[in-house]
């Protein structure tokens, strides 16, 4: 199932400065009950987001005005934790497309891949870069090449390139998915299940 | 070429190579639960197409289903919904379900090995990241996203590239009151919560040995917690005892064939890892959490670790403490706790049990704790009964609750209130994970069933 492609990214950016945030912080278990794949921008980062009335907590970017963009900047570790690609699809449905930090868990980056989000890793040191930028100016921006895997801090003019194994980046330039590639190769793997020793 | 473990196994289920990416690996057994499942089933019907492989695959609820009163409908409409979405597509797919009320429902992890769909050498996945608990079997067993899972109804395969390869050995015994919990929770506070990312991990060595399988399960199921993508241990005559007979595993010719399979299943003398590390199992104290991640652990009787001598992230770590409202240098022994939750797929098998009815046995629950009980399935629920754990438990003053992940991670109604403190043998500790703004301090059942009748942190050496 197609989704939409992903070439060059240039926007400003969230900045979320903390270590190890896990998936259960990007969308809370008691938010996993839909059938459906939707609605669940609203409650990407419930608890840090909302009081427990539901009002917004001041303190918290998403909710600070100043800060926009498509591109979520996140601290080392971003994504531990739970399989839940839910984390993924609330990162998307809230309007970003790329997640920057300088380390992502495995099973998070994977979902990103498989849903049209770029994980893009960078050195701590950039990631320092980036969130100082920001902060000091919030319309600060920041290109992401996927055809020639750089980031860009525009303002600061300073380039890092980022990693991605071919085929990923062949279905993000293209919005192709991997259940596209495995059912055109559905008759080798039929003959393949019939090897298998269990 | 010498193989690890995990190179024979995977080696052998990869149905085709991709240059500079990922292989096309064949997946043996794909269990299934409510949450994660239903939007790769939407998939499958946007797409047109059944599930390839129906008898590979087997669906159980366990996430959001309450833990009392299972045979009245479930109230939460949601959770309601999720659990008739997975009835209604494991009956269009033709997949086995072992729903709410069915002899064989339970926690996806506890059920798995019980019926022996979980072997040696397999690949099995599961839309949770727990999914590592299989490994105890020398099985290949991870986590995988909602569009894998739609991957391997529809193909029976993952596209995944080959993980790097580490060891961890631990010799020596196991000190008494120190348990397979504990052997975990030390292994990721010494790598923290990314330090194995990339990495599958064999455990080897005469701790893990020595493990029973349950103890073995509960190692592997926290593979994930620091970063690894899954744990296995070779299997030996303990594993090949625990499945013999077993509903879905070989038998006859079949099993003798199997067997022949199974043997060749360790790592070669002189196999190569990407990184090796190694411990003393007799420096291992029971641990207890006292941050948000489950990395944050210490030997019980230890103090919280000081912000400065943090290896970066003071900030963050800071903000951990402060929710936790604990502070740096502070002994975790005499704090007093809440709530004490014993069970999930980490904790929650027979094992568990009668691990915590040795400490509460002839003794009483602490009147400030409320604990929850929950057996990881109607097997280890009969077990408990069956083996008088049960007149026990009553005894103390428990009281057991039907099977289920529960307040693990508090999808149903058995949530931890804000600022409470719960002693949990379950595997995460992250802000809210039992329910928002409640304070989870992981650790094994001896730990639990100390603070149970204690009322606080307490040493369970001390009681015995």
């Amino acid at each position: 199932m197609a989704y939409e492609k992903f070439k060059i990214l240039k926007s400003n950016c969230v900045p979320l400065p903390i270590e190890n945030v896990d998936t259960d912080q990007i969308i809370p278990a008691r938010f996993l009950k839909a059938t459906e794949r939707i609605g669940f921008g609203d409650n990407l980062f419930r608890d840090w987001r909302y009081n427990s009335d539901n009002t917004p907590k001041k303190d918290f970017v998403l909710n600070n005005k100043k800060f926009d963009g498509k591109i979520l900047v996140g601290g080392k570790n971003f994504g531990s934790g739970s399989s839940r690609e839910h984390a993924a699809w609330s990162i998307y449905d809230y309007g970003f497309r790329c997640v920057i930090s300088s380390f992502f868990a495995d099973i998070f980056r994977g979902n990103c891949l498989n849903i049209g989000v770029l994980p893009v890793q960078v050195s701590s040191g950039f990631l320092d870069k980036i969130f100082k930028v920001v902060f000091d100016d919030p319309k600060s921006e920041i290109i992401v090449n996927l055809l020639e895997q750089t980031v860009t801090i525009v303002k600061l003019n300073i380039s890092e390139p980022f990693e991605i194994n071919s085929y990923k980046k062949e279905n993000m330039l293209n919005g192709y998915d991997d259940i596209d590639y495995l059912m055109n190769i559905k008759d080798s793997i039929k003959k393949f299940s019939k090897t298998t020793p269990l | 070429m010498s193989k690890t473990l995990f190179d024979k196994v995977w080696d052998s289920h990869v149905v085709h190579k991709i240059k500079d990416g990922p292989d096309v690996l064949f997946i043996d057994r794909h269990m299934v639960h409510e949450v994660t499942s239903p939007v790769a089933f939407l998939g499958l019907k946007k797409r047109g197409i059944k599930v390839l492989f129906p008898e590979k695959t087997f669906a159980t609820a366990d996430h959001n289903t309450p833990t009392i009163n299972q045979h009245l409908p479930v109230k939460d409409p949601l959770s309601a919904n999720q659990l008739l979405a997975l009835e209604k597509n494991s009956e269009l797919h033709g997949i086995s379900y072992w729903g709410l009320g069915h002899e064989k429902n339970g926690i996806v992890h506890v059920v798995g090995p019980e019926y022996g769909i979980t072997q040696p050498g397999a690949t099995i996945v599961c839309g949770d990241s727990h999914t590592s608990t299989h490994g105890a079997f020398g099985a290949i067993a991870f986590g995988i996203g909602t569009s894998e899972v739609e991957m391997v109804l529809s193909t029976q395969c993952i596209m995944q590239p080959k993980p790097k390869k580490m060891r961890i050995t631990i010799d020596g015994k196991l000190s008494k009151g120190v348990s397979p919990k504990d052997v975990a929770l030390f292994i990721i506070s010494k790598l923290s919560t990314s330090g194995a990312t990339g990495y599958f991990v064999e455990y080897s060595g005469e701790v893990f040995r020595d493990m029973s399988m349950e103890g073995r399960m509960t190692v592997c199921n926290l593979s994930i917690e620091m970063g690894a993508r899954g744990g296995m241990i070779a299997p030996d005559s303990k594993t090949f005892d625990y499945i013999k007979n077993r509903e879905f595993t070989p038998k006859n010719t079949n099993w003798i064939k199997a067997m022949q399979y199974w043997e060749t299943l360790e790592s070669d003398q002189d196999a190569v890892f990407d990184k090796e590390l190694k411990f003393d199992g007799e420096l291992i104290n029971p641990m207890i959490t006292y941050g948000t991640n489950p990395g944050m652990g210490i030997g019980i009787s230890k103090e919280i670790p000081l912000a400065k001598n943090q290896d970066g992230g003071i900030e963050t770590y800071k903000k951990s403490l402060n929710y936790m409202n604990f502070d740096e240098g502070q002994s975790m022994i005499g704090k007093n706790i809440d709530f004490v939750f014993l069970g999930s797929c980490t904790n929650g098998r027979i094992e568990d049990f009668r691990e915590f009815t040795k400490i509460i046995k002839g003794r009483k629950k602490a009147s400030n704790v409320t604990a929850w009980l929950v057996p990881g399935s109607h097997q280890v629920e009969k077990a408990i009964k069956d083996e008088g754990l049960l007149d026990i438990l009553t005894e103390s003053g428990f009281e057991l609750r039907e099977p289920g992940c529960s307040a693990c991670l508090a999808m149903n109604d058995d949530k931890i209130p804000s600022g409470k403190y719960a002693v949990s043998t379950s595997n995460r500790n992250f802000e809210g994970r039992q329910g928002p703004g409640s304070r989870t301090l992981l650790a094994s059942p001896l730990v639990a069933a100390a603070a149970a009748i204690t009322g606080k942190i307490t040493d369970p050496r001390t009681l015995y």
